[in-house]
């Protein structure tokens, strides 16, 4: 058994480790793994190119930067802000349970591109929530505002995989359906995508909890910045 | 779907064109040429081929690691102007924004119902990307008649975002290319007998915690936990947990992929969920929102290994 083209899982690891740039050791571990795996140099590259090429409709989002970038040029950030600075019941953590009871509602009917962090977290989201908790504890402190803003995409990126499991017609379950029938095992498919409901409970319970305690959290550890900054 | 790309493709090479043209440009020739060939693999993907695809990744990615591809100068508008306009346009500026998801799901239903000749006019797996894009452009004339700007300022305020975003929005594309030839060479079956050969077969809760753990350790590596669940149901889930303890396989495979994403939530492979919005929202912490989200990711992990434990097996 040829055991080296787990180099190229290792590659990976220690480049991430090493904090070198991503897009350098991925494409670097790619070509490993090939060479490793007894391949040409110029069938490796065929490889990756046909991987790059089967994947472009990744780069999609992109098209979305030209409306998000010039309606944040005419104060969309700054009127999201401002919308939500008037809403005093509006807090940050209650901001956001909304958004990801929301957001995983709407991935269990299928609507998973309806929203995203290009289309509605920088845009929208990420600015209200930052609006609400400076409303609770004034202008936030860079690390503390960079934690919120990390929560936020976070939030989004929970309610998205907790909840698209749940709906039949997506890719997972029809996936996992025809992998268990090339086994031999038939169920419906819509046996697999309940089953996903307990662990899409359970994660809008933790998540949800997290972000219940988030706005006294913001308020302490802006304390705690503050203070050490002001420490000589 | 070449339509689409020649679109993404369009908007590349104009970006590229203003970063290359730009003298304030720190890195203008290294970045812009980054862009340029970035727009290649869309305005000519097909006639370049896989080998000048593969190519064009080696580039990228040795521009990418030799510090070149950098931000330029940001043309933002003054707050006070931004401010002001933000009082005079009021709601009306969510329209354009709102109109994205809106029409996305609106296309999505006409386009399942649209047929050509008794066939439908788009294949199902393509429909979501394409009213993806109309969306786009639908929301982007709106943009451009609430604004009143033409569509040069809606390249260069693209121009902005992506140069924020940087190199990091090419990783999704490489981590998947990479997933490609990880499959080639094999090494998912390589790990997965690993696994099986280092845990106590006979217990049934250590089997589950070998599934549910390596479902999850080997999304973090492989950056998907759809290319992680073939391997480990394959290797673990089947024959440890269905043939030998009798678990039902239908409730086994839906909490064992979603303890994949447990791991999607853990790693920088998932780039396209957390290493582009570190990107997107301009965090120092490149991550920031891998660690924000860690917490969640571990605490549901370990319930999904005692809500498996539990329901297979009743």
């Amino acid at each position: 058994m040829n055991l080296w083209p787990l180099l190229g899982v290792a590659l990976v690891v220690a480049g991430f480790a090493l904090r070198l740039n991503p897009l350098m050791v991925v494409v670097a571990a790619g070509l490993a793994t090939g060479l490793f795996a007894g391949l040409a140099p110029d069938e490796v590259l065929r490889l990756l190119g046909e991987g790059v090429l089967r994947n472009r409709y990744l780069l999609l989002f992109v098209l979305t930067l030209p409306v998000i970038g010039l309606l944040e040029r005419s104060g969309l950030r700054e009127h999201a802000q401002a919308t939500i600075a008037k809403l005093r019941a509006v807090t940050a953590g209650r901001l956001l349970i909304a958004y990801l009871a929301l957001r995983q509602l709407m991935s269990m009917l299928g609507l998973t591109n309806i929203a995203g962090h290009a289309q509605t977290v920088r845009p929208l989201i990420a600015p209200m929530a930052e609006a609400a908790a400076e409303r609770a504890t004034g202008a936030l402190p860079p690390r503390t505002r960079g934690r919120l803003l990390g929560l936020v995409a976070g939030t989004d990126n929970v309610g998205l995989f907790f909840g698209e499991d749940v709906f039949v017609a997506f890719g997972a379950v029809l996936l996992m359906q025809g992998f268990l029938e090339s086994n031999g095992i038939v169920v419906e498919p819509i046996r697999i995508a309940l089953w996903g409901l307990p662990t899409a409970i359970a994660a809008f319970a933790i998540h949800g909890f997290r972000l219940w305690r988030l706005d006294a959290r913001l308020r302490r550890e802006a304390e705690a910045e503050r203070a050490e900054s002001e420490r000589p | 779907m070449k339509p689409l790309y020649l679109l993404i493709g369009a908007l590349l090479v104009a970006v590229a064109w203003h970063v290359g043209r730009d003298p304030s440009h720190p890195r203008r020739w290294a970045s812009g040429a980054f862009w340029a060939l970035l727009a290649l693999l869309f305005v000519g993907g097909d006639a370049i081929g896989p080998l000048g695809a593969g190519v064009i990744a080696v580039a990228l990615a040795a521009l990418a690691g030799a510090g070149r591809v950098v931000r330029g100068p940001a043309r933002e508008e003054p707050a006070a102007q931004r401010a002001e306009s933000a009082a005079r346009l009021g709601h009306r500026l969510f329209g354009p924004a709102l109109a994205i998801p809106a029409a996305t799901v609106l296309l999505v239903l006409a386009l399942k119902r649209a047929t050509w000749g008794g066939r439908p006019l788009l294949e199902p797996q393509i429909q979501t990307l394409w009213a993806l894009a109309l969306a786009c452009l639908l929301a982007g004339g709106l943009a451009l008649r609430l604004t009143r700007r033409g569509p040069p300022d809606g390249v260069h305020a693209a121009r902005d975002l992506l140069e924020a975003i940087g190199w990091a929005g090419v990783l999704p594309l490489m981590l998947a290319a990479l997933g490609t030839v990880f499959a080639a060479a094999g090494v998912g079956d390589l790990l997965a007998r690993g696994v099986s050969a280092v845990i106590p077969v006979q217990s049934a809760f250590a089997c589950v915690v070998a599934y549910a753990v390596g479902m999850a350790a080997f999304t973090m590596l492989m950056g998907n936990a759809f290319a992680a669940f073939p391997v480990m149901t394959a290797g673990v889930g089947l024959p440890l947990l269905v043939k030998l303890h009798g678990a039902d396989p239908a409730s086994m495979v839906a909490i064992g992929m979603l303890s994949g994403y447990c791991g999607t939530l853990l790693t920088p492979m998932a780039a396209n969920f957390n290493v582009v919005p570190a990107a997107l929202l301009e965090l120092k912490d490149p991550h920031g929102v891998i660690r924000a989200q860690a917490p969640t990711g571990i605490v549901l992990l370990a319930v999904n290994v005692l809500l498996m434990y539990v329901i297979v097996f009743r």
